[in-house]
């Protein structure tokens, strides 16, 4: 599903370039379910970037369903994110003026949905993540857990082949962060791709395989026994 | 996404922060409020001139001494004659100009008219009877001067109404005998009612003869000849009549003016034409001012949601989206602003005349467009910027944005 192939990523820091990611090679199967771990500042954030269309590497091919990404415009870039993609943020990223369905309509608004069927599409989602009763709250008026569920459900309301999050559980108690997990990995069973930041040992157990990044490089990628 | 989706995000966006969108939009509506304003006045200014006009009388045309190179334009009642018109040019035009039905002959002058111990600085002009007929003016009560009174340098007077209100009061001056500098007038008319006519009290005027004025002014000379054609087809052949007979009786020199009143006309409607462009002008920089305004605006609003461009752009949204979303956002609240503006504009234009009645306005449509159609233009010259700055923002960078 997915191919990375000598993907680098530097930033230039005054004089020295600095290696986000150093030529990083990596394959994604349909239906895996991946942790990426690694101390902080090692690069799993721009990885996740890289895959997730948002950032472009400095070097490399990636290969998303054949696709060459790495020579699309960005345009196009939109319309992987949009159709293709859902992602998970550590900040949840929802726009506080809205109500939770809104944002999880958001979507639908790029892939061109008209409003009555977003509606439709989006409550059974909401209702998936158990958050169908507070639809209409604003983000403010919800908890941690309950806002990173419908950044959940915007993730998924466009039903994307793969889900990246990106310390999905950072900002939540372990009570929310456990219910997070459990309706991640639910999804997995259910087929999606899932690629998981994460730094909790007992969440790298959970997944089928884990990626381990050091300064950049990848230094470990093993299927769980 | 389509339009009403793009306009719909840029409206929620506009209400969601009603005081800071009403302030941006304060701009552009004085902007238009001004243009609508200031056009319609002079709108209203052109309008007015050119039924006061056409007011004067049917076709006239308007002979003076001395020759200008311009047409049209006025002369002060006082200008300096160089070459001299006569009560016989009048005459001569009477009797053979056959397309003029009148050529009547004006001496004017001010003077102080007197009765009894009340007295008035008023302007005296020396006619024939047919000035009634030309210039639409009538008698109220009494008679008007007769070209018996001409023939006979007769010392009679004909009071405007407010000449008459001043020295008379409710007492009838039919007969009574008024002084115009040294000279005893016997009363025969007073005018009726007419008003200001271009900025001309036709009620603060008394009438004579034109011989009687002549001996008044001390002058053997007109100062100018008022005639008229039944049709205006027939304008400029009677004007051509009137140059044969004048050069003739001048020694072959055209040494005298004919104005038209479609040339006056004309010339009234360059000069405030151009004034109304130039009022409109100066409002539009006001305009201009309110674009700078949502400029402004557009830019901080840009930069404060920096994350939600962050956001909408890793769900999907394209760069030409985003830059869809702010630019409508400005053009809304631009044409919003405009269209408030000339609510505004449009109903301060109707109410100006029912205050101030020597300031008539004339809203006109093209002012409204024309205000309509910039307002949205500021907002698309003023919003292309900041919506193309959100619009090629890096997404992660966006995210980042704190
Ligand atoms: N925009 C940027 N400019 C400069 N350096 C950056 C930028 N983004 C990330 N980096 C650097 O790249 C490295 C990897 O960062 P990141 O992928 O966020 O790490 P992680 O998510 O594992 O903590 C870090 O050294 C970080 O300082
Ligand atoms: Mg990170």
């Amino acid at each position: 599903m997915i191919q990375l192939t000598n993907i680098t990523k530097t930033y230039r820091m005054g004089e020295v370039d600095i290696c986000a990611l150093c030529d990083v090679s990596l394959r994604v199967a349909p239906g895996d379910l991946i942790a990426i771990m690694g101390p902080s500042g090692s690069g799993k954030s721009t990885l996740m970037n890289v895959i997730g269309c948002l950032d472009r590497p400095t070097s490399g091919h990636y290969l998303f369903e054949n696709k060459e990404i790495s020579s699309m415009v960005d345009d196009d870039l939109a319309h992987v994110r949009n159709a293709k993609i859902g992602f998970v943020f550590q900040s949840f990223n929802l726009l506080s003026r809205f109500p939770a369905i809104k944002n999880v309509e958001m979507p639908l608004i790029y892939s061109g949905v008209p409003s009555r069927l977003r509606r439709e599409r989006a409550i059974p989602v909401l209702e998936k993540v158990g958050l169908k009763e507070r639809m209409f709250h604003t983000p403010g008026e919800l908890s941690g857990g309950q806002q990173q569920r419908v950044a959940i459900a915007r993730a998924l309301v466009n039903n994307p082949p793969l889900l990246l999050a990106d310390e999905p559980t950072g900002n939540l108690d372990s009570r929310s962060g456990a219910e997070i997990l459990n309706i991640i990995v639910d999804l997995n069973k259910q087929g999606v791709t899932v690629m998981i930041v994460t730094h909790d040992k007992d969440v790298a157990a959970r997944c089928k395989r884990t990626i381990n990044l050091k300064d950049g490089w990848i230094v470990g990628d093993e299927a769980t026994p | 996404m389509n339009f009403l989706e793009t306009f719909k995000v840029a409206f929620e966006a506009i209400i969601s922060n009603k005081v800071r969108s009403g302030l941006t939009m304060l701009g552009v509506i004085i902007g238009v409020l001004a243009v609508i304003l200031l056009v319609s006045i002079g709108e209203g200014a052109r309008i007015y001139i050119t039924k006061e006009l056409t007011g004067l009388g049917t076709n006239l045309l308007i002979i003076t001494p001395g020759k200008t190179t311009t047409s049209g334009g006025f002369h002060p009642p006082s200008a300096g004659t160089v070459r001299k018109l006569t009560y016989d040019d009048s005459l001569a035009l009477r009797r053979r100009a056959w397309l003029l039905t009148d050529a009547v002959p004006i001496v004017l002058g001010t003077g102080k008219v007197k009765y009894q111990n009340k007295f008035r600085d008023t302007t005296i002009i020396g006619t024939t009877a047919e000035f009634e007929r030309v210039r639409n003016l009538f008698v109220d009560t009494g008679s008007y001067v007769t070209q018996a009174d001409v023939d006979s340098k007769a010392k009679i007077a004909v009071l405007g109404r407010k000449v008459k209100d001043e020295l008379f009061g409710a007492e009838s001056p039919l007969g009574k005998v008024v002084m115009l500098s040294d000279a005893r007038y016997r009363v025969v008319g007073v005018m009726r009612k007419k008003g200001m006519s271009l900025g001309w009290d036709v009620d603060d005027v008394v009438f004579i003869p034109v011989t009687s004025g002549q001996e008044l002014f001390d002058t053997d000379a007109i100062f100018e000849i008022i005639a008229s054609t039944p049709r205006a087809e027939d304008t400029d052949r009677a004007i051509g009549q009137i140059k044969d007979i004048l050069t003739r009786r001048h020694a072959h020199k055209e040494d005298f003016t004919i104005m038209t009143q479609g040339a006056m006309l004309a010339t009234m409607n360059t000069i405030l034409g151009v004034l109304t462009a130039v009022l409109g002008g100066i409002a539009g920089i006001s305009l201009l001012v309110g674009g700078i305004g949502i400029m402004n605006i557009m830019l901080v609003s840009v930069r404060e949601r920096t994350r939600e461009i962050g956001i909408r752009k890793a769900i999907g949204a394209r760069n030409k989206d985003i830059m869809a979303q702010f630019l409508i956002e400005a053009m809304t609240l631009s044409a919003a602003g405009g269209v408030i503006g000339i609510a505004l504009g449009v109903g301060i234009s109707l109410l100006i005349p029912v205050f101030v009645t020597v300031l008539p306005t004339s809203v006109s449509l093209w002012s409204i467009l024309l205000a309509f159609f910039f307002s949205v233009a500021v907002g698309v010259f003023f919003g292309v910027y900041p919506a193309r700055k959100a619009a090629l923002q890096d997404p992660i960078q966006a995210l980042r944005y704190e």
